[in-house]
C-alpha cells in the first residue's frame, strides 16, 4: 500500500454562499508528484488552502500524515507556495529567507541551499520588489523549501517562468518526491500534466478524473491530456 | 510567546523601516519640526502657551504616527499573503503582535527621545517632574497607537480605508483629550466619553509629569497600558489561521 501524504474524504467547502468544492475524495501519495489540473476558477486554490489548513471546511475530512489539516504539529512539515508570491517586497532575497528561516528555526546554511535551489544566487542581495515576476515567485518557492517539508503544496508555481527554468523546477519537484516528499502541484497549463506521476482533473469544484497520465490517455484514447480532459468533460455532460 | 520568533518579527520590521529611508527620516524629523512650529507660534505671546500645550502634543504624536504606520503595515501583511504564510508556520499570534509592538516601541523610543530632547533643550519646555517619565508615557502611547492600528487593519481592505480610520478613531480622541477644552468643563456626556478614551489618560499623564515635581501617573499609565493590551487581544482575535 502506498504511503498516504494527504487523505481527503467527502470534502465540501462553501465560501460566501457558493459551493466551491463539492464532495471531493482522493489521496496524495508520498514519494510522488501529483498534479491538480483544471480551468481557472474551478476550485484548485481553495482545495490547496484546505489541505494546508488555512481554509475552513464545511464538511468532510482532510488529513495530512494522519492528522487533521491545520494541526499545529503539521506547520513545520508543510511547504506552501501561493499563487501570488508571499514574500516581502522591501527586503532582499537573503533577508526574506533569513527571516522565515528564523521563524522556522532552521539554520543559515539552509538559506544558502534554498537560494541555490531556485537559482537566485546572483540576486541574493537584491530587493525582491525589483526582481522580475518569475524571480519573485522563485523567492516564494525557496521560502516554502526552507523547512525541508514532507508535504509541498504549490499553487501554479510555474506561471510566467521561462521554459528552461520550468524544466529545472519540475526536476526539483521530482527530486523532492524521490526523497520521499508528497508533492502536490496545481496548473492550468495542460502540457505540464505529462510531468506528473498522477493527475487529478478538476472542473466546477469536482474531481472528474484521478489517474496516471498514461492511464488517462489510454482510457480516453486521446492523443494528449487536453483532449482527454475535454473528452472526460463531454462524457460527464452526457451522464447528466 | 517564543523569544526567537518574536525577535525575528521585530528585526524584520526594523529592516523594512530602515530600507524605507523617507519614512524613517519623517518618523524621526517630523515630530521635532512640529514641536518647533508649536514653540514658534507662541514665541511672541505672553504666558506659558508652549509649555502648556507641548506635553499633550508629545503624547499625540507617537500615538498618531504609530497608529498610521501599523495599520498600513499590517494591512500589507494581510493582503500580500505573508500573514497567511506566517500563520501556516510555527509562529504564535502573540509572537507576531509582540514583534510588531517591540519594533514600533523601539522606533517610538527614539522618536520621542528626539522630540522630548529638542523640546527641553532648545525650546524652553519646563518639565517639573523627571524628564524620562515623558519618554515612558510616549512609548506606552506609541504601543497603544500600534495596537489600535493593528486592530483596525482587520476592517480595512485597502490602504485608503485603513487611513480613513484615523478621522474615525483618532481625531475624536484628540478633540476630547483636554487639549482644546479642559476635560472637566466639557458637557457632561462628552466628559464621560472622554473618560472612556485612552488618549485622555496619556495626555493627563504627560501634563502631570510636566507640571508636578512628584507626578502620580501610575493610574494613568495603567489605564493606557490596559487599553493597549485590550486592543492587542482584540487584534489577535482578528488574526485567523483559517479563513471562511
Amino acid at each position: 500500500m502506498m504511503n498516504k501524504g494527504v487523505d481527503v474524504t467527502s470534502l465540501r467547502v462553501v465560501r460566501g454562499g457558493r459551493l466551491v468544492l463539492d464532495d471531493l475524495t482522493f489521496e496524495v501519495a508520498a514519494g510522488q508528484v501529483t498534479g491538480l489540473l483544471g480551468p481557472s476558477g474551478c476550485g484548485k486554490s481553495t482545495l490547496m488552502r484546505a489541505i494546508v489548513g488555512v481554509q475552513r471546511i464545511t464538511a468532510g475530512t482532510v488529513r495530512v500524515f494522519g492528522e487533521p489539516a491545520g494541526s499545529a504539529s503539521l506547520r513545520r512539515r508543510i511547504g506552501y507556495v501561493t499563487q501570488a508570491p508571499s514574500v516581502y517586497d522591501d527586503l532582499t532575497v537573503a533577508e526574506n529567507l533569513a527571516f522565515f528561516a528564523r521563524v522556522l528555526g532552521v539554520g543559515a546554511d539552509r538559506v544558502e541551499e534554498c537560494v541555490r535551489l531556485v537559482d537566485l544566487v546572483e540576486q541574493r542581495s537584491q530587493v525582491v520588489g525589483r526582481l522580475s515576476g518569475g524571480q519573485r515567485s522563485r523567492v516564494s518557492l525557496a521560502v516554502a523549501m526552507l523547512g525541508d517539508p514532507a508535504l509541498i503544496v504549490l499553487d501554479e508555481p510555474t506561471v510566467g517562468l521561462d521554459p528552461v527554468l520550468r524544466k529545472d523546477l519540475w526536476e526539483t519537484f521530482h527530486r523532492l518526491a524521490a526523497e520521499g516528499a508528497a508533492v502536490f502541484v496545481s496548473s492550468h497549463v495542460m502540457d505540464e500534466a505529462n510531468r506528473c506521476d498522477r493527475l487529478l482533473l478538476m472542473r466546477d469544484g469536482r474531481v472528474i478524473a484521478d489517474d496516471s497520465p498514461a492511464a488517462l490517455l489510454e482510457r480516453t484514447g486521446a492523443a494528449d491530456i487536453e483532449t482527454a480532459f475535454l473528452d472526460i468533460v463531454a462524457a460527464a455532460e452526457v451522464d447528466r | 510567546m517564543n523569544a526567537r520568533t518574536t525577535l525575528a518579527v521585530a528585526g524584520r520590521v526594523l529592516i523594512q523601516l530602515r530600507r524605507d529611508r523617507r519614512t524613517s527620516a519623517m518618523l524621526l524629523v517630523l515630530p521635532c519640526a512640529v514641536m518647533t512650529l508649536l514653540w514658534w507660534m507662541f514665541e511672541d505671546l505672553p504666558g506659558a502657551g508652549f509649555s502648556a500645550l507641548a506635553p499633550a502634543l508629545l503624547a499625540l504624536i507617537p500615538f498618531i504616527v504609530m497608529f498610521l504606520v501599523t495599520s498600513v503595515t499590517t494591512l500589507r501583511e494581510r493582503t500580500s499573503g505573508t500573514l497567511e504564510r506566517l500563520l501556516a508556520m510555527p509562529l504564535g499570534k502573540g509572537d507576531f503582535l509582540g514583534g510588531y509592538a517591540l519594533a514600533f516601541g523601539a522606533v517610538a523610543t527614539v522618536q520621542s527621545a528626539l522630540a522630548v530632547g529638542v523640546s527641553t533643550l532648545f525650546l524652553d519646555l519646563d518639565v517639573a517632574g523627571p524628564t524620562w517619565l515623558l519618554l515612558v508615557v510616549a512609548v506606552l502611547d506609541a504601543v497603544l497607537g500600534s495596537a489600535l492600528g493593528l486592530f483596525v487593519s482587520a476592517f480595512a481592505r485597502t490602504e485608503f480605508q485603513a487611513v480613513q480610520f484615523m478621522p474615525a478613531l483618532v481625531v475624536p480622541q484628540i478633540l476630547l483629550c483636554g487639549l482644546f477644552v479642559d476635560r472637566s468643563v466639557l458637557p457632561g456626556f462628552l466628559e464621560v466619553i472622554s473618560n472612556c478614551l485612552p488618549l485622555s489618560y496619556a495626555v493627563d499623564a504627560m501634563t502631570k509629569v510636566s507640571e508636578d515635581s512628584d507626578p502620580q501617573i501610575l493610574g494613568d499609565l495603567g489605564l493606557v497600558g490596559g487599553f493597549a493590551v485590550a486592543a492587542l487581544v482584540l487584534g489577535a482575535l482578528t488574526l485567523r489561521r483559517q479563513s471562511e
